[in-house]
């Protein structure tokens, strides 16, 4: 009590930040790990006995399809980021200092605007009778409209689209640090170009491509509303299912454990990261 | 070779990410119903826009969301970060990883936590349920924006205010405040926009009583093209423009 009144500020502020954490964050988060584990119930959402039905829900072929599916468009979204974020990051790391500034601002600007506003604009350039059709069919590239709207490849280019800066901006932090020094050391040493990219600079930036993939993948799974307006009903992510348990089917249970493995996907990836950085660490002495 | 290489993949990259937006913008302006052939300039979409009562009541709504969320998390924030930066005390580590795993976590899965807490205490979904929850989200990015100004702050200039016999309230208030201050409205404005582009923690915590324009321009695009959104998505980037030139000139300026 003493210290309490010593420093009233701060244990004011401590109170309220933990306060807001504790019940905003930790109790959610446990109410959810509890939720999947329970039964579903018409009135209540969720009662008792305890028991794992929702999880065995999850492997379900129906829904095992449906997740599967869901990891290989956020696989492919995650590669494609990364095969243009790559270079990307590393071309911007070679220009000045000054225009850096300014092409990192230009990158962010779309990340600023309403992502339903962008998914939407994607969508008049990719529709049957859209811009992308229009503009094909004159060169005489194609003979019909090409079917790109409601596919799988327009659930990926609309989750590149969305989630390319968040891809970019780890890297290109990466890259900054990458001293001049080790790839010339590397180049005296005897290393030809492939070589010190494959043993220089890509252990050097492996920290940044994993936080990169976990900043991309994880999202890519989420963002149900991507295929509701591009993807039809047949390229449905994670989300859409676990979004369609809460609100529509009303399965507690199954929707919990759904979203319980996206968390687990976090933690794994958030893992991996840690100790790419730590190895790293250790490296460089 | 090795300076036009990277040039010309920028740019590329650069035109493909700014070509939607641009055609966007260009069809807003478009007189087409359809949507996909130019059929002359005509500014109706935004007139039937600004006519489109339960529209401009979303707009209303969201705006007084993300002012208030924004608020709110830019003070908890705050606080949060002098605190995580000048004391020592139990837990530490554990509320900088709370703070990492909500900025971290999908939207998603916070978003059916919230659902979840809410219904359970009773709270009747609304203005104030999304409050909560866009503070939540927002929370993390203001700390992180406001203790990277801080690990640049010369520490003698409050142990100084301290050892004049301030109070760690006046000092906080008189010095550590004042050095903040662009860290606080670039916080605050980077959780504005935050909040006002939310759709997926929205979706769920969100009722009846209190329509925001994400969920709205939401119901529309689900289906087919609506012409009005084209108006609406040039002025929400307009919008979001000016909000970012701001908080960039408000950071380049105190660094001076």
């Amino acid at each position: 009590m003493h210290r309490v009144l010593q420093q009233p500020f701060k244990t004011a502020v401590l109170v309220l930040v933990w306060g807001w954490l504790l019940f905003l964050v930790l109790t959610p988060n446990l109410l959810v790990v509890g939720a999947s584990v329970m039964t579903r119930d018409p009135g209540t959402f969720i009662s008792l006995p305890l028991n794992l039905d929702a999880y065995r829900q999850l492997f379900d072929p129906l829904y095992l399809d449906v997740f599967l599916h869901s990891l290989y468009m956020a696989a492919m979204t995650t590669l494609v980021c990364l095969l243009i974020g790559y270079p990307f990051a590393w071309s911007l790391s070679k220009v000045g200092k000054q225009r850096q500034l300014l092409l990192i601002f230009l990158l962010i600007v779309p990340f600023w605007t309403n992502s339903l506003v962008r998914t939407y604009a994607l969508k008049l350039i990719l529709a049957t009778n859209g811009l992308l059709n229009s503009a094909l069919m004159p060169l005489g590239l194609i003979d019909e409209p090409l079917k790109l709207l409601y596919t799988e490849g327009a659930v990926i280019i609309g989750l590149v689209y969305l989630l390319l800066p968040f891809m970019i901006l780890p890297l290109y932090s990466v890259f900054e640090d990458l001293r001049q020094e080790l790839l010339l050391a590397s180049h005296d040493l005897g290393a030809g170009r492939l070589s010190t990219f494959i043993h220089v600079i890509v252990p050097l930036t492996l920290p940044g491509v994993l936080a990169g993939v976990m900043l991309v993948l994880l999202p890519a799974m989420g963002l149900f509303f991507v295929p509701d307006i591009l993807g039809g009903s047949r390229n449905l992510l994670v989300g859409n299912v676990i979004k369609n348990q809460f609100l529509d089917a009303r399965n507690w249970p199954f929707g919990a454990a759904a979203s319980i493995v996206l968390t687990v996907t976090m933690a794994f990836l958030m893992f991996a990261h840690r100790l790419s950085k730590r190895r790293l660490g250790e490296e460089g002495g | 070779m090795t300076r036009w290489l990277p040039r010309t993949y920028l740019a590329l990259v650069y035109l493909l990410v700014y070509l939607p937006i641009l055609v966007l913008v260009v069809f807003s302006f478009n007189e087409s119903r359809t949507g996909y052939s130019w059929e002359g300039l005509s500014l109706r979409w935004y007139e039937s826009l600004f006519n489109n009562r339960a529209m401009v009541g979303a707009m209303w709504n969201s705006l007084w969301l993300a002012l208030s969320a924004a608020t709110v998390s830019t003070v908890i924030g705050g606080l949060t970060a002098l605190a995580l930066h000048r004391y020592r005390f139990r837990g530490k580590k554990l509320l900088n990883g709370m703070l990492f795993v909500v900025m971290m976590s999908p939207e998603i899965v916070l978003a059916i936590s919230l659902l979840a807490l809410f219904l359970l205490v009773g709270l009747q979904l609304g203005y104030v349920s999304l409050l909560l929850a866009h503070v939540t989200f927002c929370l993390p990015f203001v700390v992180i924006t406001v203790m990277a100004r801080l690990s640049g702050f010369d520490d003698s200039l409050p142990e100084a205010a301290r050892d004049l016999g301030a109070s760690d309230f006046t000092m906080t208030r008189t010095v550590l405040i004042p050095v903040i201050m662009p860290a606080l409205l670039a916080g605050w404005l980077l959780g504005f926009t935050l909040s006002l582009d939310d759709v997926v923690v929205s979706t769920f915590v969100s009722g009846p009583s209190y329509e925001i324009l994400p969920l709205r321009i939401y119901s529309m695009v689900r289906v087919g093209l609506k012409p009005e959104v084209n108006a609406l998505g040039t002025l929400l980037l307009v919008f979001s423009l000016v909000m970012l030139m701001l908080s960039q000139w408000i950071l380049i300026r105190s660094k001076r």
